[in-house]
Order: structure tokens, then C-alpha cells, then sequence
């Protein structure tokens, strides 16, 4: 009986606090600091509030450590054991085997496989994922503008899966039910013309979709421009064709925005860019301060209508879908992307003192939830 | 002694020593079959590939200006990892104490810095490697009581105030209920065993209730009415040791019943407390106490007819109203639930108990005449007990 009548209902929490101040609140007052008006947070300096950790009390922190101010997941990540290490996957660009067909065009050959695999996406969170390649995201499959592309597309997963591209191809090449949809078991070969150029993404496409995508079934699909077809910015053309010296200046790395639904409650209980949770915040991202830099950013985010790009104190070019070779949006530091929208950032230092600069999603959640990360600008990377 | 005779003693003594040993096979079995199930794994085809049942119950919560703390306790088929916390939808540091993976049953602290807001909402979600969540949800957030001199007073005496001061009250009623006759007699222990009814209902209840919020470990339900079944059986064999209890003794069972539901009340008020959760006005507090007067007044029945000491009465009044305080002073300090259901378990057996022997004695009172338990005199009372207290807690309830 005392526990129902003394029982808080927070909807008349409202009701409670000015019964309780009116009434003197017997016992309540007595347990305040003195002092302390009521209503006043009796924690007063609680912004870095520390619960001493082994590692505080061993080490000074560093400063990607401090940046935080203790919002982040505790621990670190088995990279060997995922077999896929998050910095590593910037730039692991998969370029496949090239041979010359009679015609003289290129043939770029890539051979992805499906398989069933336990990751661990956060410090100690493990998570039944669908694999390209043993890694999510899978690989990030680049070829040039105008190759012939062939990839052989085996199934070792436990369910049927297919290679869903963004791009131009026929209905046939389409990874859809009745179009290049794989049996576990079973291989199916996509060929298509590497077109439009641009940064693009594939993705399973077997129903039910949702499961198929949080599952950890897409990759980024970067198709390079050819310079000697775009004449007028064949200067910009170039430096996105991977493998040109003017390439080589730029600081290239892709990020493939994505969410993980641990307790399958169709809500996310992690975000990351490129799958591990805070991994670039507590691996800053070097870049160096006097080049470039160029970011292929895919969002595959389910569950959440939109994800977001927000660089601290910088701001930079986009290229939606990076299908144009001049910006669709100049100087802005924050662009949004619902599912399978992406696009390229092109920014750089150049003015700045090096130190570390935040990059996160700005819906506060979704950074507070693992997406967030930091570049650690120097002058130069060794 | 014939030889029969002697034969017949000997194999008595050797098969006395030979039961003995035939308590070993079933062991052996249950030992044998234990050990094959665990070493060859019969059930592995059972599970197909199922991910372990997982279950978290946090049995404390505290704040204070370095974060939050939780007290929880693992409840899973395997032993379970807490890998991250969330507070409010973001991921924080925190460390566990005893670090590691969490055995069935095992209880471990979580500290989190976190700097929650007074007097609001904050949800912390425990994430395991399975990826599982635990939601626990401080309703609001308040800096939990520490042990300091001004806190344990000002809590003794809310429990002084809603525990001891009204059996001391009732217990006043005496010199003027001294003089009723039979039928008062008879009203007044009725009025007793309808006050004692309605304490049972409200112990189990918040007994349940409690039990609902333990860890399934402790079986909660299970727990209760065991621990009223032990409360009821011990007091009752206790107290009948000489005959069934009246006068003084049966005063003092009375007050025991009473002072065991007031201790486990006062262990959840005092967790409601410590929580955030009381919003205490001095309005509810003697709303309480008018609340319990009825409890002196019972206390006093059956000692009407003897003259105890004054000594006597403030013994009562303590026993009875005592436990109050101490319940507020352990629930708001440390307090899991499953004590309380235990605790009120008791309390719900003690209190049956004294029903009983309440209702034995108005019988005796009345040469041994059971149709006195339903004359006008004793059904009034017992109506009234239940009316007094269903009134007086409805003018209060919010």
C-alpha cells in the first residue's frame, strides 16, 4: 500500500515536484546539500564527470581520447578476427583482373562470394552478418568509365542473394528475383558497361530487402571517369582516374555510412561509417594538411529515412553521386543522404593548423551511437 | 533371549547400516546420467544454432556526482557479457566490477560517468556481445541518500511518524476501550482480524509486486508464499507451545505481524526514495498515520481484560512500529528487491497467523461458541477494520 501511494508516475512528475515543495518535502529537503536551491543540479561541475578506469589511472590520455569527453564504446575491436581492419578499408580499392578483349576494350574482371560470418561491430558486439567477401562493407569495386565489367558472383551463404548494381545495364544483369537472383550454392556472372561514372554502390537485392541490407549485403561500386571522354574538365577527370600521378596527389578514402540492429527490434543499436562503431575516433584518420582530400561517401543506412556528413570547422565541395565533374553543391559543411544516395566530398587543410577535426552524422543519435570519427591533420603523412 | 530373538536384533542393526548404503545408487545415477549429458552434449541438435537466453535485472541504482551506478544481476542459460552501455541513445565508458562475463546469478557494479540532469528522465540500455538490450529506466533522476547523520534522522522519522506514532496512538485508545463489555469485546477483535485482513492483501500484493521486479533467479512468486507459509507455520508452533496465544503474548504476535509488514513497507518505501520515486508531502506522510492508528487499537484487544506495565505498551508500540524506520534506513541504502519480497513474504505468513490466532481467541473468549465470529458485534468489527482502512487509504491514495 505505502509503495502505490508513494509511487512516481512520470507524466505528473510535474504534480509531484511542486506537491513535494509545497509541502515541504520532509525528508527531501533535510537530504539536500545546504544551501542549494531547489531545482538545482546538486552535481554542480558535472560536465567530465570520471569514473576512473584502469587505463586513466595508468596513462595521460591522448587527445582523440579526451575529444569524446567520455561518450564512447569501451574497448577495442579484433580486426584479425573480423578479418577486415576499418582504417585498412579506406582505401582497399578492389580493381579486379584487366585483360583486352578483341574489340580493344578493357575487360575488368571481379569475383565477389557470399558467406554467412559472425562480426564483431563494436568493442565485444558480435553480430550475425551476410558477407561479400567475408567483410561489410564488401569490397569497394572501382573500374574506369567504359570497361566491360564481369563479375562472378558466387553464393556460400545460407540464404539466396544477388549483386543489385547501381549503374546502367540490362534488365537481365538486374540482381533482382528472376534476374541474376543466386541459390546458396549457385554462381551467376553480372556483365555490363561500367557506366555512368560516378561513386555508386551495389547491394542484395533478395526480399525481404530490409534483412538483406542491415545484414550487411552492399559495398561501395566507383566507376572512374575517362579523361579523354570529358574533354572540357579532363584536368578533374584525371585526378579521379585512379592510378594517374595526378590521382596520386589526392587523399582518396571511401566510407560507407551504415547501421547495425543488434536485438533485431528494427531499430539500430549502432552506426558506424564502415561498419565499426567509433572506429575512426579512436583511430583519428590521418590526412595530410597540403593535399587533397577526396571522400566517397555511400549511405546504406535501414531503418533511418536519412543519414549525414558534417565536417567540424572546414567546409566542402559535393558531388551528388559524383556523376558530374563539377560540384552540385560548393562550400556547404553538412549534406544529408537517405538510402543508397552518395556522393563525393573534396576538401582540404591547407589553411588549417593540424590537429584533430570531428567528422559525424548531425542527428546526434546516430553519432552518439557509434558514427563519428576524426581526422588527425599533419603536415605531412610519412 | 531366544536365538530368534537375537537373530532378528542383528539383522535389524545390519540392515540399518545397509539402508545407508542404498542411498548411494540413486546418487551414482543422477551423478552417472549428469556427467554423460554434460560430456557428450546430447542436446546440441535441440538447440540449431539458437543464440543463448539472456537475462539482465538491475537490483540498484545510484547517482551521485560521479555518474550513474547499477547493481545488476545475470539471469541467462550461459554466462552473458555486458559489452557497451547506452545512456539516453549514446554509447558511454563504463566499468564493471568484477569485470568479465557474468555467470548465471552473478551480480556485478556498472559504473557510468555520466553527468545525468536532476529531476528528468534518462534510459540506460545494457548492450551484451550478443548484441541483446537491457532497457532500465530511471523515472527520475535524483542524487540517491547517502548514509550522513541528517539523512538516516530525517528518514527515522518519516518511519517514527508513519510506524510508531500511530500503534503509540491506538495503543492510547486503551484506558478507554478497558471497560467495553462482551459485545465490544467481541467488535473490537473483529475490528482487529478486518484491519490484519486487509494488511494481508496489501503485504502480497506488494510482495508480488517486488517479486515481479527480482531477478527470475529468486523465483519470486514461489519465494513469497514460501517465505508466508515458514513466516506462518514457525510463529504459529512458536506461539502455541503452550497453548494457543492470548492476552500479552497474543499482543506481542499481533505486533510482530504488524511490525514485519511494516519493516518490508518501509524497505520499499525507502528504495522508492532512494530512486527518485517518492514524492513525500506531509500531507501523504499523516495521511499514513491516521492510516495505521488502527493498528494500536488492534495491538490493544487482547490485553484489554490484563494490566501490563507501561513498559509493556512501549515495547508494542516499537515492535510493531519500530521496523518502519529500520526498513526506511536498509531499502533507501541497500536494497535489492527480492529481499523485500522475502521480507513481506514473512510479513504476509506473520500476519495470517495472527488472524488465526486473533479469531481462536475471540471464539475462547466466547466459551468456546465459533457462531460468536459471526454475530452482529464481531461482523461489524470486522466490516468496520476493512472500512477504516480502505477509507483512510483512499483519502490518501493519489
Amino acid at each position: 500500500m505505502l509503495r502505490s501511494w508513494f509511487r512516481f508516475d512520470p507524466g505528473r512528475r510535474q504534480f509531484f515536484g511542486v506537491a513535494a515543495a509545497a509541502a515541504g518535502g520532509l525528508a527531501w529537503a533535510a537530504g539536500r546539500t545546504a544551501g542549494q536551491a531547489p531545482g538545482q543540479p546538486s552535481h554542480g561541475q558535472h560536465g567530465q564527470p570520471a569514473v576512473p578506469t584502469a587505463k586513466d589511472a595508468a596513462t595521460p590520455k591522448a587527445d582523440h581520447e579526451v575529444a569524446h569527453g567520455g561518450m564512447i564504446t569501451v574497448g577495442e575491436v579484433d580486426n584479425d578476427r573480423n578479418g577486415f581492419d576499418p582504417t585498412a578499408l579506406l582505401t582497399d580499392w578492389e580493381t579486379g583482373s584487366v585483360e583486352r578483349m578483341a574489340d580493344g576494350r578493357m575487360l575488368r574482371t571481379f569475383e565477389v562470394e557470399v558467406e554467412d560470418k559472425e562480426i564483431e561491430i563494436a568493442p565485444g558486439v558480435f553480430f550475425p552478418a551476410w558477407t561479400y567477401n567475408g567483410r561489410v562493407p564488401g569490397p569497394s569495386l572501382r573500374a574506369k568509365e567504359g570497361e566491360r565489367l564481369r563479375i562472378v558472383f558466387r553464393n556460400f551463404g545460407s540464404h539466396q542473394h544477388s549483386m543489385h548494381f547501381h549503374g546502367i545495364h540490362a534488365a537481365r544483369m538486374d540482381g533482382v528475383p528472376g534476374a541474376g537472383m543466386v541459390e546458396p550454392g549457385g554462381e551467376f556472372i553480372y556483365e555490363f558497361d561500367a557506366k555512368p561514372f560516378g561513386c555508386h554502390l551495389y547491394h542484395c537485392h533478395a526480399f525481404p530487402l530490409t534483412r538483406h541490407m542491415h545484414k550487411g549485403m552492399y559495398g561501395a561500386f566507383v566507376i572512374d571517369p575517362d579523361p579523354d571522354l570529358h574533354p572540357e574538365h579532363a584536368d578533374v577527370a584525371r585526378s579521379r582516374l585512379l592510378g594517374t600521378p595526378e590521382n596520386a596527389e589526392w587523399q582518396e578514402m571511401m566510407m560507407v555510412m551504415n547501421g547495425f540492429d543488434t536485438n533485431f527490434d528494427g531499430e539500430n543499436e549502432f552506426y558506424a561509417a564502415n561498419t565499426i562503431a567509433h572506429c575512426y575516433a579512436k583511430r583519428p584518420i590521418r590526412v595530410a594538411r597540403n593535399r587533397p582530400v577526396r571522400l566517397y561517401l555511400v549511405n546504406v543506412t535501414e531503418f533511418d529515412p536519412i543519414n549525414s556528413f558534417h565536417l567540424h570547422a572546414n567546409f566542402f565541395d559535393y558531388f551528388d553521386q559524383g556523376t558530374t565533374l563539377t560540384p552540385t553543391l560548393k562550400t556547404v559543411d553538412l549534406i544529408m543522404q537517405c538510402q543508397a544516395q552518395r556522393g563525393i566530398l573534396e576538401f582540404h587543410f591547407r589553411e588549417h593548423e593540424p590537429g584533430l577535426y570531428m567528422f559525424h552524422a548531425h542527428q546526434s543519435e546516430l553519432a552518439e551511437l557509434g558514427w563519428m570519427g576524426m581526422f588527425d591533420v599533419v603536415e605531412d603523412v610519412a | 533371549m531366544t536365538g530368534i530373538e537375537n537373530t532378528a536384533k542383528i539383522a535389524w542393526s545390519r540392515g540399518k547400516r545397509g539402508n545407508l548404503i542404498w542411498l548411494l545408487p540413486p546418487f551414482l545415477l543422477l551423478a552417472a546420467v549428469v556427467g554423460w549429458l554434460f560430456a557428450t552434449d546430447q542436446f546440441a541438435n535441440l538447440s540449431r544454432g539458437a543464440p543463448p537466453v539472456e537475462n539482465l535485472t538491475v537490483e540498484r541504482t545510484i547517482l551521485d556526482d560521479q555518474g550513474i551506478r547499477f547493481l545488476v544481476r545475470a539471469g541467462g542459460s550461459e554466462a552473458m557479457t555486458i559489452a557497451q552501455v547506452q545512456v539516453d541513445a549514446a554509447y558511454w565508458q563504463f566499468a564493471q566490477d568484477p569485470a568479465g562475463s557474468l555467470e548465471r546469478g552473478a551480480s556485478a557494479w556498472i559504473s557510468i560517468p555520466y553527468p545525468w540532469v536532476l529531476g528528468e528522465s534518462h534510459t540506460v540500455n545494457f548492450v551484451t556481445d550478443t548484441g541483446a538490450t537491457f532497457e532500465e529506466v530511471i523515472a527520475v533522476a535524483v542524487p540517491t541518500p547517502k548514509a550522513t547523520a541528517s539523512q538516516l534522522r530525517s528518514q527515522a522519522l518519516i518511519g517514527a511518524v508513519v510506524g510508531i506514532l500511530p500503534v503509540t496512538i491506538g495503543l492510547m485508545f486503551y484506558p478507554v476501550l478497558r471497560n467495553v463489555g462482551r459485545e465490544g469485546m467481541n467488535f473490537l477483535l473483529a475490528l482487529t482480524v478486518g484491519l490484519l485482513a486487509f494488511l494481508f492483501v496489501d503485504t502480497l500484493e506488494d510482495a508480488f509486486e517486488l517479486a515481479g521486479a527480482a531477478a527470475a533467479i529468486f523465483q519470486g512468486p514461489v519465494l513469497v508464499l514460501s517465505a508466508a507459509a515458514v513466516g506462518f507455520l514457525c510463529l504459529t508452533a512458536v506461539g502455541r507451545r503452550s497453548g494457543t496465544p492470548k492476552g500479552t503474548a497474543l499482543a506481542f504476535y499481533i505486533a510482530l505481524g504488524i511490525g514485519l509488514h511494516n519493516l518490508g513497507e518501509g524497505l520499499a518505501i525507502g528504495a522508492a526514495f532512494a530512486a527518485g520515486l517518492a514524492g513525500l508531502g506531509t500531507f501523504l506522510v499523516v495521511g499514513f498515520a491516521v492510516h495505521n492508528i488502527t493498528e494500536g487499537i488492534g495491538i490493544a484487544a487482547p490485553i484489554l481484560k490484563v494490566r501490563p506495565p507501561l513498559s509493556t505498551f512501549v515495547a508494542l508500540a516499537l515492535l510493531a512500529g519500530g521496523p518502519a524506520v529500520l526498513g526506511m534506513w536498509i531499502g533507501s541504502l541497500a536494497f535489492s528487491p527480492q529481499w523485500g519480497a522475502l521480507f513481506l513474504g514473512i510479513g504476509a505468513g506473520a500476519i495470517m497467523q495472527v488472524i488465526v490466532e486473533v479469531s481462536a481467541y475471540l471464539v475462547r473468549s466466547n466459551e468456546g461458541r465459533r457462531s460468536a465470529l459471526l454475530s452482529p458485534a464481531a461482523l461489524g468489527g470486522f466490516f468496520a477494520g476493512l472500512a477504516f482502512m480502505l477509507a483512510t487509504a483512499a483519502a490518501v491514495k493519489i
